[in-house]
């Protein structure tokens, strides 16, 4: 029996009390802390288990998350810019968003597959960091074009010293020096309070989701179409990847939950820098305030049934 | 009052993830320096109500003097106000130490 994951309630609660307008909010400094705790114990987990396999065995893996995260903002722009038509650097910033990855929904997928004690594999972390990047780059050639005056050094600066990529890859490292044994006393903080902090960091997403609502009602039907379509796409795209990949039926419906998610931290500061004409209130509304709710509530459980679909097919 | 002289009192309102950048800027074109206070608020891009990064708002002061004012100013128009949510206003003020600024 599938049931809703209960940190999903915390979500539907942050939404309905934004849409009802109370004075319900998070202080930004607990928000930060909160972004803080789930990117470290998410790199933790997966460095601690890397302790024990080759990082040379993912290479494939590596290389295919690196060729996705090229190619769906360019699958994604064009859709965007003719049948949205959409401003170009509006459709370039949308698309980067699309390419890229969203650490929240995530977090969502590692409970929910917890819950549903289904296994996955434990590297999923770095794919996680490797897929924040290339849509980036790839949304700036789309507005820019090759050499349209980008300061590329200060954007790798940015981006590579953002927060998510910085905890990732600093709990990583953390994970993989101290092994399963060194991590032990920290655990019952990152570990045993995973769960109630994705509670409330979806109490905070909800109520920011719901403040997308009134940009959605302005700029209309095409991006809600497009916020709901893009990720069944990439999810269909990703789960035949990871099948291919041979990976498990947990990994499988994580890497599809990794493409069919849409970037709301690293890209749009991202983009805020480098194509500033484009207007962050549509792509927030997209990925904030369809996709991001639309992963959580339906999506995450339709992926892993789509796993398990897939992974009838391939036998 | 004594030993008073005539400085420019520089205040941008702006988004909040400009600050790093803005504020090299800002000392390259002449401010001896500045001060940062986390702000919200409403405009003509809507309300800034410091959610998060993207909506947060920065109110930086600068003392200067008129040309470092003028400087920043022609600055601001030609490369922040098409793309950006920023408003610049600058006032008279009476500063002793004039040197500092």
């Amino acid at each position: 029996m599938r049931t809703l994951d209960p940190v999903v309630l915390f979500f539907l609660l942050g939404l309905t009390a934004g849409i009802a307008r109370t004075e319900l909010r998070l202080p930004p400094a607990i928000y930060d802390f909160l972004t803080i705790l789930l990117l470290l114990a998410i790199g933790l987990k997966g460095g601690v288990e890397l302790a024990n396999q080759s990082p040379l065995g993912i290479l494939p893996q590596v290389g295919a998350v690196l060729l996705i995260g090229l190619l769906l903002p360019l699958l994604a722009y064009p859709v965007l810019r003719y049948v949205g038509r959409l401003k170009r650097p509006d459709a370039a910033s949308i698309a980067a968003h699309y390419g890229s990855v969203s650490v929240g929904t995530y977090a969502v997928a590692v409970a929910y597959l917890a819950f549903q004690q289904v296994e996955f594999e434990q590297y999923m972390p770095v794919l996680l960091v490797l897929l924040e990047m290339p849509a980036i780059v790839v949304g700036i050639l789309l507005a820019r074009g090759v050499g349209g005056g980008t300061k590329w050094g200060e954007l790798a600066r940015e981006v590579i010293l953002g927060k998510s990529v910085v905890l990732l890859l600093g709990g990583l490292a953390i994970g993989w020096i101290a092994g399963p044994v060194g991590v032990q006393p920290i655990e019952p903080l990152f570990m045993g309070l995973f769960k109630g902090v994705l509670a409330l960091f979806l109490l905070e997403m909800g109520l920011l989701a719901a403040g997308q609502v009134g940009s959605l009602r302005k700029h209309g039907v095409f991006l809600v179409a497009f916020g709901i379509g893009m990720p069944l796409v990439g999810a269909v795209i990703g789960g035949t990847v990871g099948l291919l990949l041979g990976l498990s039926l947990g990994g499988t419906a994580m890497l599809a939950t990794l493409i069919a998610s849409a970037s709301y931290i690293a890209v749009p500061a991202a983009m805020r820098m480098s194509v500033p004409e484009a207007n962050p209130t549509l792509s927030l509304a997209a990925s904030l305030g369809v996709t991001f709710p639309f992963n959580i509530l339906v999506g995450i459980p339709l992926y892993l049934r789509l796993a398990e679909y897939l992974h009838t097919l391939g036998g | 009052m004594a030993m008073m002289e005539k400085r420019k009192l520089v205040t941008i309102v702006t988004e909040a993830s400009l600050e790093r950048s803005l504020l090299v800027e800002l000392e390259k074109l002449g401010a001896h320096g500045y001060t940062v206070t986390d702000v919200r608020g409403k405009g003509s891009r809507g309300v800034r109500n410091a959610g998060f990064d993207l909506t947060a708002n920065i109110r930086i002061d600068i003392v200067c003097t008129a040309e470092t004012a003028d400087a920043i100013a022609t600055a601001m128009r030609e490369r922040y106000y098409d793309n950006y949510a920023m408003i610049m206003f600058v006032e008279d003020v009476d500063v002793q130490r004039p040197e500092k600024f």
